[in-house]
């Protein structure tokens, strides 16, 4: 059974990451925060698709559905100020 | 006609079209049931597609955004975004304006 972890370093290896935190532990329902620099001047839809590129095969097999919430570094640390 | 000019033919002629499991009275997937909910608190007109009733349109729609996961929504032939980016967009009030110029 896929762990939320085993998905952080899923998304950890195709994706450069500033922060990561995936939750979920029945095995296929995710929720992740991904902060990337690789984010910055991008649409929403075309920050997911990283993630998904990321993911590659993996999204379409093992994953039925993953729920994301990602930030720009700025953004980011301006949340959390 | 193939998939994927079948599925250009529905999100071009209608203006807000959301792909999704179920129907909107019977969404079988948490994700879809969110779409339709979000989509009638913006008291949106919108076409469903029912991706479970067909098995071309529920792997073609992937491809035609390179997009891997249904829910999606189409507004004006446009690829909007699955149930996270619905919620973002609804949250901040860009969903409303989109919405309500379609």
């Amino acid at each position: 059974m896929l762990s939320a972890a085993q998905l952080e370093n899923y998304i950890k290896d195709g994706l450069a990451c500033d922060y990561i935190k995936v939750l979920g532990d029945d095995g296929t329902h995710f929720e992740a925060v991904i902060v990337s620099p690789s984010f910055v001047g991008k649409s929403m839809v075309a920050q997911h698709q990283l993630v998904y590129a990321a993911l590659g095969d993996k999204m379409r097999a093992e994953i039925h559905a993953l729920s994301m919430k990602t930030y720009v570094p700025s953004k980011w640390q301006e949340i959390n100020q | 006609m193939d998939t994927q000019a079948r599925i250009k033919e529905t999100v071009t002629t209608n203006n807000v079209v959301l792909y999704m499991k179920g129907s909107p009275k019977f969404p079988q997937c948490g994700f879809s049931n969110l779409a339709t909910q979000i989509l009638d608190a913006c008291n949106a007109k919108y076409t469903a597609v029912d991706v479970l009733q067909d098995q071309e349109i529920r792997e073609g729609i992937k491809q035609y955004a390179n997009w891997p996961t249904i829910p999606q929504l189409y507004v004006k032939g446009e690829f909007v975004g699955g149930s996270d980016i619905m919620r973002a967009m609804y949250e901040s009030g860009e969903l409303q304006t989109l919405l309500a110029g379609a």
